[in-house]
């Protein structure tokens, strides 16, 4: 079994995403079953008190799992838990990133733990989440 | 606070504990790859049946956040508002990934309710619990959804 690549305190690389435009939240809507007409419909997110729609929160959370996409061949994601914390508007560029907070090594593998953040490209804070990767060996 | 909505959360806090029936749902590889595609991660893992077959795991899997997709069963004469709620919170927890072609057992369950003041009023907490379970009945995710209402959509929960 070889080592996983991190160490507590080692940063995941940062990443700034392409804007996601009307039909990406079409295309999230169609793909994950979500309708709720406020993620798509100018007018259904008006009539709640939003100035337009807001980008599916549970996209973010997807986006921000994608950080640990590349290690999927030696081991899985644990565990992933997301908060929400601010509504993403259309066309907002989304930031993502994080960081290695604790390592833990066994018989099998090891269980790396990490804080991961989505925020804007203009700093406003998106959804914090924290995700446990088990890592099984490349 | 009303009458109605007193109600509203009397009903809440009795259907704590209460479950969905259980659905049979199937990882579907075209569900799968059009997921992969609407979050922007085209994971060979995801996607390429050959690349896959080479891992670990031996065939497709798919993305952490895919049970999004699932049918995990509605619990009956739950009162929700038709518009309105806030996810405030989703977590997933896996003993496996899950693999592409596979069937699945899920069910909801409304694990709590609780209220919190703050700044913009009473905000009322909903918690569910959707798991899905292999066809031998092992646990393979536990996905856990935080709901908000604000004051004024959980003045909608009535009977």
């Amino acid at each position: 079994m070889s080592g996983s690549p991190w160490k507590v305190g080692d940063a995941l690389e940062e990443r700034q995403l392409p804007a996601v435009d009307r039909m990406g939240l079409v295309r999230y809507a169609g793909a994950s079953g979500d309708f709720n007409p406020i993620h798509v419909v100018d007018e259904a997110a008006e009539k709640t008190g939003l100035p337009g729609v807001i980008q599916h929160g549970m996209l973010t959370m997807a986006q921000m799992g994608t950080l640990l996409s590349p290690h999927l061949a030696s081991g899985f994601i644990e565990y992933f838990q997301t908060r929400f914390a601010g509504m993403l508007f259309l066309d907002e560029r989304l930031v993502i990133g994080g960081k290695v907070t604790a390592v833990e090594g066994d018989d099998d593998g090891e269980t790396i733990a990490f804080d991961l953040y989505a925020r804007t490209d203009e700093g406003r804070q998106i959804a914090r989440g924290s995700l446990r990767f088990r890592w099984l060996g490349s | 606070m009303s009458p109605a909505d007193r109600g509203g959360d009397q009903v809440l806090d009795e259907l704590v504990g209460a479950r969905s029936p259980i659905v049979r749902n199937t990882v579907e590889r075209g569900a799968v790859r059009k997921f992969a595609q609407a979050i922007g991660d085209l994971n060979p893992l995801y996607l390429d049946e050959e690349a896959a077959a080479r891992s670990r795991w031996g065939r497709l899997i798919a993305p952490p956040t895919f049970p999004r997709v699932f049918d995990f069963g509605s619990i009956p004469d739950l009162p929700l508002p038709p518009a309105g709620i806030i996810h405030g919170g989703q977590s997933y927890t896996y003993t496996r990934p899950l693999f592409v072609g596979e069937d699945v057992l899920c069910h909801t369950m409304f694990r709590e309710t609780y209220e919190r003041r703050g700044s913009a009023g009473t905000l009322r907490f909903l918690v569910f619990e959707r798991v899905a379970d292999d066809s031998s009945g092992e646990r393979i995710v536990t996905s856990r959804d935080v709901l908000i209402l604000t004051e004024k959509v959980a003045a909608g929960v009535t009977k």
